[in-house]
């Protein structure tokens, strides 16, 4: 199933919603915002939910948007979900590593891997 | 207040910039001054590095120094050359104490959702300066190509 969006594209498998961004920068705070309210809405339509951002599009992220992610990933732990991050590039992933958020979110190297740690739960 | 003496710049020889208080408009001058960066031979993880910096630095001029009041300004100031980058961005906010902003990096902070921008910019930039009560910024980034 797919649902529009102007900035995320978003498959199911299995019970996993996986999201890749449209934009190649998530920079904008308007963007961010939209993006942030976006993800928020898939999470709270289940309980348990489970996502994986697929960043494999992105090549620039400001903070705010590290901060979404951070609010997003509170969101999923109040509903009993699992957040993934992966295919993160290494000039993003070097911002994650900055700011120690390496240490906050579960982030892998590929979307299979990211999915086949999903199935290990 | 003039480019710190110790970024090696002549303050005459920056270009100066001043547009309306949306993200929006700092597009054309962002442009430019990535532009110059590649005709000077920067490296992609240093152009990265300075456009992260310079997208942080006007974002908190935009949004927290002129709480997106459309009627504010941001003026900014830039100089490019093979050796460095130094830019400039000032806004028309109250200015803020940068040492009263807690370290992200804190286990206590770690999943606070703001105040990553200025670590940031002090982890990619080779010198950031405050000036103007935290009005302004400059940020002085050598080109690790070119430093001996």
């Amino acid at each position: 199933m797919e649902q529009p969006s102007t900035h995320l594209k978003i498959k199911r498998a299995g019970n996993v919603s996986v999201v890749e961004f449209a934009d190649r920068k998530i920079l904008e705070e308007i963007s961010i915002q939209e993006i942030g309210s976006e993800l928020r809405g898939l999470v709270e339509t289940e309980p348990g939910p489970q996502l994986l951002l697929n960043f494999q599009n992105v090549d620039h992220l400001a903070s705010a948007a590290l901060g979404m992610l951070i609010t997003l990933q509170k969101k999923v732990q109040e509903q009993n979900g699992l957040l993934k991050l992966s295919n993160i590039n290494r000039q993003i992933f070097q911002v994650f590593k900055i700011t120690r958020l390496n240490r906050v979110f579960d982030i892998h190297d590929t979307a299979e891997k990211a999915m086949e740690s999903f199935a290990r739960v | 207040m003039k480019v710190p003496p110790d970024f090696g710049v002549d303050d005459a020889a920056l270009t100066n910039v001043t547009v309306p208080n949306d993200l929006r408009r700092v597009r054309e001058p962002e442009a430019h001054i990535m532009s110059e960066l590649k005709r000077c031979g920067y490296d992609d993880d240093t152009i990265f590095a300075i456009k992260l910096a310079f997208e942080e630095a006007v974002t908190n001029a935009v949004k927290h120094g002129n709480c997106n009041d459309r009627s504010k300004q941001v003026h900014l100031r830039y100089y490019v050359d093979p050796q460095r980058v130094v830019f400039m961005v000032r806004d028309e906010g109250c200015g803020f104490r940068p040492q009263d902003v807690p370290d992200p990096t804190a286990d206590e902070n770690l999943e606070r959702p703001s105040g990553r921008g200025l670590m940031l910019m002090q982890s990619y930039m080779t010198k950031v300066r405050y000036g103007e009560n935290g009005r302004e910024v400059w940020l002085l980034k050598e080109n690790p190509g070119r430093t001996k």
